[in-house]
């Protein structure tokens, strides 16, 4: 997985709470063995208009905003499936980091799993982001991860809060699972003591028969 | 030291807990299906690695299949449908695990079967790449929706790596007055603690109205946890569970079964055990729930009216309301049993066991579906349906002019060709109303069975406690 470590980008609002990631990547185009292809379904649904064409009037169309690699948004951003498809989407669009007053649990997690940074900011320090990102055309943070800070352009310094093995698997582009697969004996252990507490649980039985 | 349920599986379940670390947590069950997964297999073809416990694994296809009675392979709506629901199948293959596939007597929605079956047991860690995972919990489970890195992640080494989850308890008590069902309570809850309450938490449901429901409401209750923001729902096994699982298939037998139920009448949280975060609701006075608006929290009562988003003072939720009416087309101060429907669902893994089906037959039998209004029933499983058709659902149905479905998602998430065209509006049994949840620019009222039913024959919402 690609490190993250510092980013210093265009920053593009999106004024709204309860993103859900049927919004982020509505289900239609879910359907798909790849892991790309995504970032033209960004938003579609408030993307483009019902001709297919851009519509002029969402954030992501706007001129002042392209080339943009942080989303700034409200509160319980990307809450409702789990779909893997969503921070596929936003990476592959070009964002990084998003900042927002809290994000639903499973979402964020899964941007940990593709080098996307979700950075939780109190919502009154949101709130005045909004607004200067609305204020100054080309307004840009930087965020730097081990320091674990956000910085507005006036200098300003904002903290967040990381759990620090996130924090270093995303600095490192830690390979989870060769990681997990590292500590492979306390697996084995686990299930050799597993097996005896509870057999009911190494039961089913693989490859059933089909019954037509 | 006194524990939760959610402490007690946690520990039984932790492989690796090392300070400044992720836990390391082993996972029991994992199950598979054809949307989420076939990128977490081909992360395991790139690396050469291989399913750690291929019996502790299980397919199934339910998102993208077709529900049309009789259904085949021709019927599947597109080639980029057909290609998950043959890859997952070539995976099932490949890697040696049980599959369900469309023409199996057991296939049916991911989160239906796993209970039903009894592959699902209390005291489990179980995921799926599906956030509705949650409904597992109602055993007494640990069961979380996981992303596709995450199935790659399971798949490989039978683990997951977590930071644990703060606990919170929800006690419901009251006894439920009639016409109202677990998925009121469900929404009820939602609409009084909203839509983040349980984020970063554990869900214990607790109180007498819970242990007064059937298994059935326990897992449509759990279902809806994560609209509540929640990592999980769970609800404490009783003797209502362990007869739940006797006797199914995948289910421990005879002794065996005794082994397990001693160990699962120990799960429950201690008397004493202390939650992160305690919330209490009162179902007294709950009437039948409609949603208004884009979100499960979105929430009021049948005999209300749709909210007038002037009288909010949160200029941020202001906003949300007045976006929600226009994108669902009502005015503010229309009644909710004058919004008129032109389609009504009745499945998901929300609803759609057999306890939903015979609930909403009592409203459709001997009536008709409204002229111009099309309904749909489609059974949460193969097995569901079977049972159904023996009881003589299915005929109440079709009789009433309901289309009578194979088991899958369907319309609740509109991707095997079940969905809403732009600015229909839907009386659904599912979960998430969000804007094109059900087919873009589809408008969705989440409600119970019984409340769906009704809306079918009625042709608009009606309080079914009037009929």
């Amino acid at each position: 997985m690609e490190p993250f470590v510092k980013l210093d980008g265009l920053v593009m609002p999106l004024d709204r709470t309860n993103v859900n990631t049927d919004e982020i990547t509505p289900a239609r185009y879910l359907k798909t063995i790849k892991r790309t292809g995504f970032a033209n379904i960004l938003f579609a649904n408030w993307r483009y208009l019902n001709d297919g064409k851009p519509n002029p009037d969402f954030v992501l169309n706007q001129p002042r905003y392209q080339g943009s690699s942080i989303l700034l948004a409200g509160d319980n951003f990307g809450c409702g499936s789990s779909r893997e498809h969503a921070p596929w989407a936003i990476g592959e669009y070009g964002f990084r980091c998003l900042i927002a007053p809290s994000f639903a649990d499973i979402f964020y997690n899964n941007c940990f799993n593709n080098s996307i940074l979700p950075v939780t900011l109190d919502e009154s320090i949101v709130e005045e982001l909004f607004a200067e990102v609305e204020a100054t055309v080309g307004y840009r943070l930087s965020v730097d991860l081990a320091a674990q800070t956000v910085t507005s352009p006036s200098g300003r310094v904002f903290r967040f809060d990381i759990d620090s093995f996130k924090k270093q698997a995303l600095l490192q582009g830690l390979d989870n699972i060769g990681w997990t697969l590292s500590h492979d004996d306390d697996i084995s252990a686990y299930e050799a003591r597993r097996r005896q507490e509870a057999p009911w649980l190494f039961n089913a039985g693989s490859q059933q028969p089909v019954q037509r | 030291m006194s524990k939760t349920m959610f402490d007690k599986i946690w520990d039984a379940h932790v492989v690796r807990d090392v300070p400044g670390e992720a836990s390391v947590i082993y996972i029991d069950r994992h199950l598979v299906h054809e949307v989420t997964s076939p990128q977490a297999f081909a992360g395991l073809r790139t690396t050469g690695r291989k399913v750690r416990r291929p019996d502790a694994t299980i397919a199934v296809l339910d998102h993208n299949i077709p529900t049309v009675s009789g259904r085949k392979m021709l019927d599947v709506i597109d080639k980029d449908s057909e290609l998950c629901i043959t890859t997952m199948e070539q995976n099932a293959r490949d890697f040696n695990l049980t599959l369900f596939d469309m023409a199996d007597t057991r296939q049916g929605i991911v989160h239906i079967i796993g209970p039903e079956l009894g592959i699902t047991l209390p005291g489990m860690t179980l995921v799926c790449g599906d956030s509705h995972t949650s409904t597992h919990g109602a055993l007494g489970v640990f069961a979380i929706g996981i992303g596709t890195s995450e199935v790659e992640h399971v798949l490989a080494t039978q683990c997951l790596l977590q930071n644990k989850p703060k606990t919170m308890n929800i006690r419901i008590e009251g006894t439920l007055p009639a016409g109202t069902t677990a998925k009121d309570v469900a929404l009820y809850v939602i609409g009084q603690l909203g839509t983040g309450v349980g984020t970063g938490h554990v869900i214990e449901f607790s109180g007498s109205t819970v242990r007064n429901l059937s298994i059935e409401g326990r897992m449509t209750l759990c279902n809806m946890a994560i609209e509540a923001g929640a990592r999980a729902g769970m609800v404490a096994p009783d003797e209502t569970t362990f007869n739940y699982i006797k006797g199914r298939v995948f289910a421990p037998q005879g002794e065996q079964f005794d082994q397990a139920v001693a160990a699962w009448k120990q799960l429950a949280s201690d008397p004493d055990a202390r939650f992160d975060a305690v919330h209490e609701i009162n179902v007294d006075d709950l009437s039948p729930q409609v949603t208004w608006g884009t979100n499960p929290g979105m929430v009021t009562d049948v005999t209300n009216s749709v909210p007038n988003p002037a009288t909010i003072s949160d200029p941020l939720k202001r906003q949300g309301y007045q976006r929600a009416l226009e994108y669902m087309g009502l005015e503010a101060g229309q009644k909710i049993s004058d919004i008129k429907v032109d389609t009504v669902f009745i499945g998901s893994c929300t609803n759609s066991r057999l306890e939903d089906l015979r609930m909403a037959a009592q409203y459709a039998k001997g009536k008709k579906v409204a002229p111009n209004v099309r309904a749909l029933v489609v059974p949460g499983s193969m097995q569901v349906r079977r049972i159904a058709e023996e009881e003589g659902l299915a005929d109440i149905f079709r009789e009433a002019g309901f289309e009578w479905r194979e088991a899958g998602c369907s319309m609740c998430i509109a991707m095997n060709g079940d969905r809403l065209s732009e600015g229909e509006r839907c009386a659904s049994t599912s979960n998430r109303n969000f804007e094109g949840r059900q087919g873009k620019g589809g408008r969705t009222h989440l409600v119970s069975p019984a409340m769906a039913a009704a809306a079918a024959i009625a042709g608009h919402f009606v309080d079914i406690r009037d009929l």
